[in-house]
């Protein structure tokens, strides 16, 4: 499998990353590189093999719904880059 | 004192032959001495020397554990309430944690000291230690090779003796190649068995925190603090904690030893089988036998890992947006473009290079024939371990194919990095135990780890069997040249 400049952009948007130009090429090559290794996997034929998941197929626990924390807002609030009001400021969404 | 190890440091504490003030000092001392090693983001003599006081005051008190006053390093992926807690990333180099781990809270509660952050791979994402965003860390036994990675900090310091121990946590390898690259001991537990709440994700299916230590019985120690039920994370597992010190003694005669032939073949440097073959008739005096075994489809592991593990990390690290903590770009506007800018800016090549990957194989369209496929695979790898598990009580093999490499060797190509962690990929695929012990060294005095994988929550026996090999080997004990 090899990869295009194109596809890479269209990647890039998918994880929210900011590709420049001049770098599509060489994230094509690196990435098919990859790509490459990974696709000895197809070579095995895996009809009838239920997928793992997880290493000891632990189910997931539930717990009773109680409140076991504290708010730290304020803790949490005093690293992050911009807040007001207890609000996490972002650019404006909405016209 | 430095030359100690934490079974010998924690008598002389309790005997009062010196304060855990005058220890950490000395180690801080030797950690400034040796700064060009690079193991170290964050030291903050001050907190530290803090801490150890309180721990002086336990031991007065007579109210020690057996880890109160030992400074430990602390891999900087574990968050440490008021400690910068980066993970070796811009993303995080202006981050401190508001809250503690449970493995540094279980640490704390032991009485121990936090002797730094040592250096990572970016994330955790890398073989060598060369993605940290605060540089490559050097090995100790040669400035010009890498440590191994990610948990390449961790081990440099153990092995320069700047640190008596360090936790490290292990996804494909990150405790167990780099402690076989600098020469020092590197647990990887069974999934499940040490807590992952407050230690920063990677790939949350495999990643497990674990003790890097001189000697297998300091690793037991370590370990008797950081194992244990925590309803914090949801994938710990509710079994009981054995003293892993309590065992150590035993006699290994009758044990009998799995080799599978395809940790022996292509892509083994023969001065590592060398060493390998020489521990195993080490073993063999000591009553060991050897059984041949099989693992078919070990080959697969790493196409199957680098489908899983960055699948999981895409996910993971979406979190990383510049909204409520870490880095954020400078210029941006509109919300995506502060999203994708802060992700362009904050994260390494890489990092960005497994995000790409994972995102593609989750993608639409590719799903099947990536990560189902993958996660397909992954059950065959981990039915071999059960099975040749079933005729031995231990797999052995070399913890990696190579002696530590020459720092740029692999940086160009990520597939030849990858490859540096061919042995130990599938273990963390089947959830094993794992660990790597010091067996010798190869050409240009590098040394070699010998690979034992136990059975699920076997560390015990691990512990026991990697303890009997010291206790008639002194390699464990060789000090690097200008470390002594």
């Amino acid at each position: 499998m090899s990869l295009s400049r194109h596809d890479v952009e269209r990647i890039a948007h998918l994880a929210r990353l900011e590709v420049g130009e001049q770098e599509l090429s060489a994230y094509a090559e690196s990435l098919s590189r990859i790509l490459g290794l990974i696709e000895q996997m197809n070579a095995v034929d895996t009809r009838g093999v239920a997928p793992m998941a997880h290493p000891q197929e632990a189910a997931l626990r539930l717990r009773p719904d109680q409140v076991a924390e504290a708010d730290q807002r304020d803790k949490f609030q005093a690293i992050a880059p911009a807040t007001e009001a207890g609000l996490y400021l972002v650019p404006k969404v909405i016209e | 004192m430095f030359d100690k190890t934490v079974a010998e440091l924690s008598r002389a504490l309790q005997g009062r032959e010196f304060s855990s003030a005058e220890l950490t000092q000395a180690c801080l001392d030797r950690i400034e001495r040796h700064r060009d090693l690079n193991a170290f983001i964050t030291v903050d003599r001050e907190r530290t020397l803090a801490e150890a006081k309180v721990a002086d005051a336990s031991l007065a008190r007579g109210e020690a554990t057996a880890l109160t006053g030992i400074p430990i390093a602390q891999k900087d992926i574990f968050c440490a309430d008021g400690w910068p807690t980066t993970c070796g990333s811009k993303m995080l180099a202006n981050f401190t944690a508001p809250y503690d781990a449970t493995v540094i809270a279980r640490f704390k509660a032991a009485g121990a000291v936090t002797l730094g952050k040592t250096n990572m791979d970016e994330f955790a994402m890398g073989s060598s230690n060369e993605t940290s965003f605060f540089g490559p860390v050097r090995n100790p036994w040669d400035p010009k090779t890498v440590p191994g990675g990610s948990s390449g900090g961790s081990a440099a310091a153990v092995a320069g003796r700047l640190t008596p121990a360090a936790t490290g946590t292990d996804t494909g390898g990150s405790i167990r190649q780099p402690a076989a690259l600098t020469g020092i001991t590197g647990l990887k537990p069974s999934y499940g068995r040490v807590s992952r709440y407050g230690m920063i994700a990677f790939a949350s299916s495999l990643d497990q925190g674990g003790p890097m230590t001189r000697t297998a019985e300091d690793a037991a120690y370590l370990l008797n603090v950081m194992a244990g039920f925590d309803e914090r994370d949801s994938t710990s597992v509710d079994a009981p904690v054995p003293d892993y010190t309590a065992t150590l003694g035993r006699d290994i005669r009758g044990l009998r030893i799995g080799l599978p032939k395809e940790y022996f073949g292509e892509g083994l440097s023969p001065e590592v089988a060398k060493a390998v073959e020489a521990a195993i008739a080490e073993y063999k005096k000591l009553g060991a036998t050897v059984v041949d075994v099989s693992l078919p489809n070990s080959r697969l592991a790493i196409p199957c890992y680098y489908v899983l593990a960055p699948a999981e990390a895409s996910s993971n690290l979406a979190r990383y947006d510049g909204v409520r903590y870490g880095y954020r770009a400078e210029k941006y506007d509109s919300l995506l473009d502060l999203y994708s800018r802060t992700r362009a800016e904050g994260f390494g090549p890489e990092v960005k290079r497994r995000i790409m990957i994972g995102t593609y194989a989750l993608s639409a369209g590719y799903y099947d024939a990536y990560y189902l496929q993958a996660q397909k695979l992954r059950r065959l790898i981990s039915d071999d371990f059960k099975r040749a598990l079933e005729n031995c009580d231990v797999i052995m093999g070399p913890t990696s194919p190579t002696t530590a490499f020459e720092l740029g060797a692999k940086t160009d190509d990520p597939v030849a990095m990858y490859l540096s962690d061919i042995y130990t990929i599938s273990v963390n695929l089947a959830g094993l135990p794992g660990m790597s012990i010091p067996a010798g060294f190869g050409a240009a005095n590098r040394p070699v780890g010998l690979q034992l994988i136990g059975k699920y929550m076997d560390e015990a026996r691990l512990l026991n069997i990697a303890h009997r090999y010291q206790l008639v080997t002194d390699w464990h004990r060789r000090v690097p040249k200008g470390f002594e």
